[in-house]
């Protein structure tokens, strides 16, 4: 376990930290909030690489559990560095979603669709709902969490 | 206090115009024109936000304005400003005309990347997201992704600069990336893996957080909005796999 966090671990955290801080310059994000973004980003890959590798379930389950986590994880980041930086959170979830989001598999549905492989296709469009649901909810989940924590510290 | 009304229906539009042209979801769209209304006298403005239009009413004076979205895009720098706006006119530190000169603003010139900057960003995103996912690492596919990523990313920016035929960005995008990985499959002859440099390449292109979006937006109870914005992520995907299933029949 700790050869894992200190070998593929620590490679995915600063590849997370960099792929998310990259796609927040291409979406214009501004320039004072490019480095916390992507450190955002960096804890929820990371918190799904490490329930990938932790639990011991299907592939598909690894899939729904892992995006679901670690869309609450950049949930409560984002909401922590929109308040800390006084931004909307927009500006911190979007960009972290990058190594999450179902945009290569979207994009493998129809490819194999036209190179005439339905049932590849149909796997890819499976992980597209799945991932995409799961986020969605996982999001819904961390504003609870982050309304709550903001009633606690405000009375 | 309250305000022309013209002036409240005119600026409280262009404030969410420029939130939903720029990536906001609905229901900040709505929630952020509700408070600048509300600011500005007129608490029982009736807000509907569509993913390709905007009303706004007031009910006390019988007006309202209509506004059509025709472009959706992301900057974020963008709906930075406005909701920076917003919060300075809830605390009373601009007032209403004021706020309507700098939305203007916002609107025409925001500071943004050179171009030079985006090709590096769209470099570092799609090498570091293909040793992430697919876990291939050898000199030439790091260089490949590289180059592919850059001149996909950097056509498809110059071709949705230039004029307004949608998905026709995406789908050069994508076959410039394809294109560039078929050479470098025929020029190299061991440790080349095309699928995951094409993997990688795709990232900064692909519809990923539009999907997404689209289920958030029908989750908060926008059942016309979020379906839209899936049809348009769906072409999108469709523009792309296409592009690049047209040069993969050459391998």
């Amino acid at each position: 376990m700790l050869h894992w966090l200190l070998t593929t671990g620590l490679l995915q955290l600063i590849l997370a930290y960099l792929a998310t801080a990259g796609f927040g310059v291409l979406l214009n994000i501004p320039r004072r909030a490019v480095n916390l973004s992507g450190w955002v980003g960096a804890a929820g890959w990371f918190t799904y690489e490490l329930l990938a590798v932790l639990l011991p379930v299907t592939e598909d389950a690894k899939l729904a559990i892992g995006n679901l986590v670690a869309a609450i994880v950049i949930g409560i980041a984002s909401g922590l560095a929109a308040r800390y930086k006084h931004m909307p959170m927009i500006i911190f979830n979007i960009p972290s979603l990058v190594p999450l989001v179902p945009g290569g598999q979207s994009y493998r549905v129809v490819r194999n669709l036209v190179t005439g492989n339905p049932d590849a296709a149909t796997h890819y469009f499976v992980q597209v709902v799945i991932i995409a649901g799961v986020i969605a909810i996982g999001f819904l989940v961390a504003e609870l969490v982050n309304r709550i924590a903001w009633r606690l510290t405000n009375t | 206090m309250t305000a022309q009304p013209a002036l409240v229906l005119q600026t409280t539009l262009l404030a969410g115009a420029i939130l939903l042209e720029n990536g906001a979801e609905i229901e900040r769209v709505e929630d952020t024109m509700h408070r600048i209304a509300t600011n500005a006298g007129y608490p029982d403005a009736q807000i509907f936000v569509l993913l390709t239009g905007i009303t706004v009413s007031l009910p006390a004076t019988a007006t309202s304005q209509v506004r059509a979205i025709h472009r959706r895009g992301m900057d974020l720098e963008k709906v930075d400003q406005v909701n920076t706006l917003s919060r300075q006119f809830a605390e009373r530190a601009i007032d209403l005309t004021e706020f309507a000169r700098r939305l203007a603003h916002v609107e025409r010139a925001v500071p943004t990347f050179p171009l030079s900057w985006l090709a590096v960003a769209a470099a570092v995103v799609s090498v570091t997201l293909m040793v992430a996912f697919t876990g291939h690492a050898t000199p030439v596919d790091l260089i490949t992704c590289a180059l592919a990523g850059t001149l996909g990313f950097v056509s498809y920016d110059q071709v949705s600069r230039l004029g307004s035929i949608r998905f026709l960005s995406e789908f050069i995008g994508a076959l410039i990336i394809g294109l560039i990985t078929l050479v470098g499959g025929l020029l190299t002859h061991s440790g080349y893996h095309a699928d995951a440099i094409i993997i990688g390449a795709v990232m900064p292109l692909v519809p990923g957080v539009a999907i997404t979006n689209a289920v958030r937006d029908t989750m908060t109870g926008n059942l016309l909005s979020g379906p839209a914005r899936a049809i348009e992520a769906v072409l999108s995907a469709c523009a792309i796999g296409m592009g690049i299933a047209l040069t993969s029949f050459f391998y």
